[in-house]
């Protein structure tokens, strides 16, 4: 049961083969039993089983919408009503959230069932889930390695088969990076697709919600449900929301796909690039049209990433003082004590390197040659993909420079860990939509494809992976054990 | 470029995050080391280019001055570590 899609298990709440409340019951025990893999932070079984007998009910009453009963996990960002959501750190490990995500209330409105909240980077920020206060998640196609991050968990309940599908965060590759490394399906959509309301934000003007699935289908189903307009986020895109799985099986002859030289420069692992190379042939053989193109403004996506998500960072965070809500340290001397000292027994190292460099490039004598200079070399680089997407429908390259590297591997050496980000979060300046779909493996460890579309051109995106689905099983593959 | 010991003392301070002084000397390593990155962008002319706040470039929507939240105070300050009579506690400022 748990190997089926959201369409097939749709299916079998409908003729009685199941029901919702056994559906969440075979996840829990499936989550009890690979606990060891670390990707939830909180279950919820008592409130999943509440919610999924009302799915009963509702099935049985007809007309639900095709995700009631389904048993769905979040990361654990997305602020949920009464439950813990601690986004990864000490400081909010004691944080009972008072409202639901938008994103939250969507998926309660479509009678998902919630099974829990996921693993993550603190706050967000990292690539490997080895900043989360509650430790790494372990890869379920190599315990060694890491799952990835900032979706870590997400990623590895979904490869696992610990949750039918999860939600997960982008901001500078945190869907994409995850989903490469435990070989789902990953999609970040175009900024302000979906709302950030009650999303915990790292850096705002990247942040974006997106789907961790098994397929491109099921991808277009969970997107269904996440997009849309929401006055509660004033960065929320006002667009009419297509029906994602319409085009999904359009055909692809004639589609024109831009490979970026930069994105397979000598620099790429040989192993991954001939994967990718074996994919483009699919896509030659299903008729797309492949065009060699160049983008000479990517080499500068990490300095700008890491100037502006930091500033970013720097200011959001400032909200965590130790009065209001979250951790407290003991005993303040004065007021400035209590501040320094709640933010600082209560962040971890990576949150603090990167608050301490965002403040920085923020303040006064540098604000121009740091911050002002990377905006606005994110605009050429928002120029350079725009030209591009002229020219060709969608652009193909690598996830991530290697496949999932080993635990602590990379821990002592940010910079490293930042380099890596190199394909993923030139996407983000951009606010481009993108995803990362599994097209083999190394050394029995998942490679990725990343497909970058034009903005709110999700639809085609999901047509693009869907159809590359239906000629390879790569998505199909689960990790030995599971 | 690179930071001292007494710089990231300095942005430490102004961001309001304890640090301990052992591991001074490493924050001032790794945040030289980004710093170094971010200095590849000097050679990129930018001369002219607006910069880019959000990917979108749209304008500030509004709405109507209506009120669209309740008090709820309270709830929220079920959140807080110490509160009394509806406000929230800290240390003494003024003697």
């Amino acid at each position: 049961m748990h190997n089926k899609t959201i369409t097939e298990l749709a299916q079998s709440l409908r003729a009685n083969d199941i029901s919702s409340v056994e559906l969440t019951q075979i996840y829990f025990d499936r989550i009890k039993q690979y606990g060891s893999l670390n990707s939830y932070i909180t279950v919820t079984e008592k409130q999943a089983l509440a919610d999924a007998h009302a799915a009963d009910k509702r099935l049985k009453a007809g007309n639900a919408p095709i995700l009631t009963g389904i048993p769905l996990a979040q990361k654990d960002i997305f602020c949920t009503e009464g439950i813990k959501t601690s986004c990864g750190s000490k400081m909010l490990d004691n944080f009972i959230a008072p409202y639901n995500a938008t994103v939250i209330e969507k998926f309660n409105a479509a009678g998902a069932v919630m099974l829990g909240k996921l693993n993550m980077d603190e706050f967000a920020m990292g690539s490997s889930n080895e900043t989360s206060f509650y430790g790494h998640v372990q890869n379920p196609w190599d315990n060694n390695t890491v799952a990835g991050g900032s979706s870590g968990g997400s990623a590895a309940a979904v490869a696992a088969r610990l949750a039918v599908a999860t939600t997960g965060t982008d901001t500078g590759g945190s869907i994409r990076q995850p989903a490469s490394f435990c070989g789902i399906t990953g999609l970040k959509p175009t900024y302000g697709r979906v709302s950030r309301y009650g999303m915990i934000a790292y850096a705002s003007s990247l942040d974006q919600g997106g789907t961790m699935t098994r397929s491109a289908e099921d991808s277009a189903i969970l997107l269904q449900v996440m997009a849309g307009f929401d006055e509660k986020d004033s960065t929320s895109a006002n667009k009419i929301v297509p029906d994602y799985s319409k085009n999904l099986n359009q055909s692809l002859k004639g589609l024109k796909i831009g490979l970026p030289k930069e994105f397979f420069s000598e620099d790429l692992n040989v192993d991954i690039a001939a994967t990718l190379l074996a994919a483009i042939d699919e896509y030659k053989k299903l008729g797309a049209e492949i065009k060699e193109i160049s983008m000479p403004m990517l080499k500068y996506a990490i300095p700008a990433y890491y100037v502006i998500a930091s500033a970013e960072c720097s200011a959001n965070l400032s909200r965590f003082d130790g009065v209001r809500y979250g951790y407290r340290c003991d005993n303040p001397e004065d007021l400035n004590d209590l501040y320094t000292r709640s933010r600082g027994e209560a962040f971890g190292a990576e949150v603090k390197r990167r608050i301490l460099m965002g403040t920085y490039a923020l303040s006064a004598g540098y604000y121009d040659a740091y911050y002002i200079k990377a905006q606005k070399t994110r605009r050429l680089i928002a120029e350079d993909f725009k030209k591009t997407l002229n020219e060709v429908d969608v652009l193909m390259g690598p996830v991530t420079p290697s496949t999932a590297f080993g635990i602590g591997e990379k821990t002592n050496d940010p910079i490293q860990m930042y380099l890596a980000d190199i394909y993923t979060i030139a996407i983000n300046l951009a606010g481009l939509p993108a995803m990362s779909i599994p097209t083999g493996f190394i050394d029995k460890k998942p490679v990725g494809l990343q497909i970058i579309g034009n903005y709110f051109e999700e639809a085609q995106l999901l047509n693009v992976a869907h159809q590359y689905q239906q000629v390879t099983d790569w998505h199909q593959q689960i990790p030995k054990g599971y | 470029m690179s930071l001292l010991t007494d710089d990231v003392k300095k942005i430490a301070h102004l961001a309001r995050v304890g640090i301990n002084e052992e591991n001074v000397a490493s924050y001032a390593q790794d945040l030289s080391a980004m710093l170094d990155l971010m200095v590849q962008m000097e050679e990129l002319n930018t001369d002219g280019v607006i910069p880019m706040s959000h990917p979108l470039d749209p304008t500030q929507r509004l709405r109507p001055d209506k009120i669209t939240e309740t008090n709820q105070r309270d709830k929220f300050q079920t959140l807080a570590s110490q509160t009394e009579a509806g406000l929230y506690l800290v240390p003494k400022v003024l003697d």
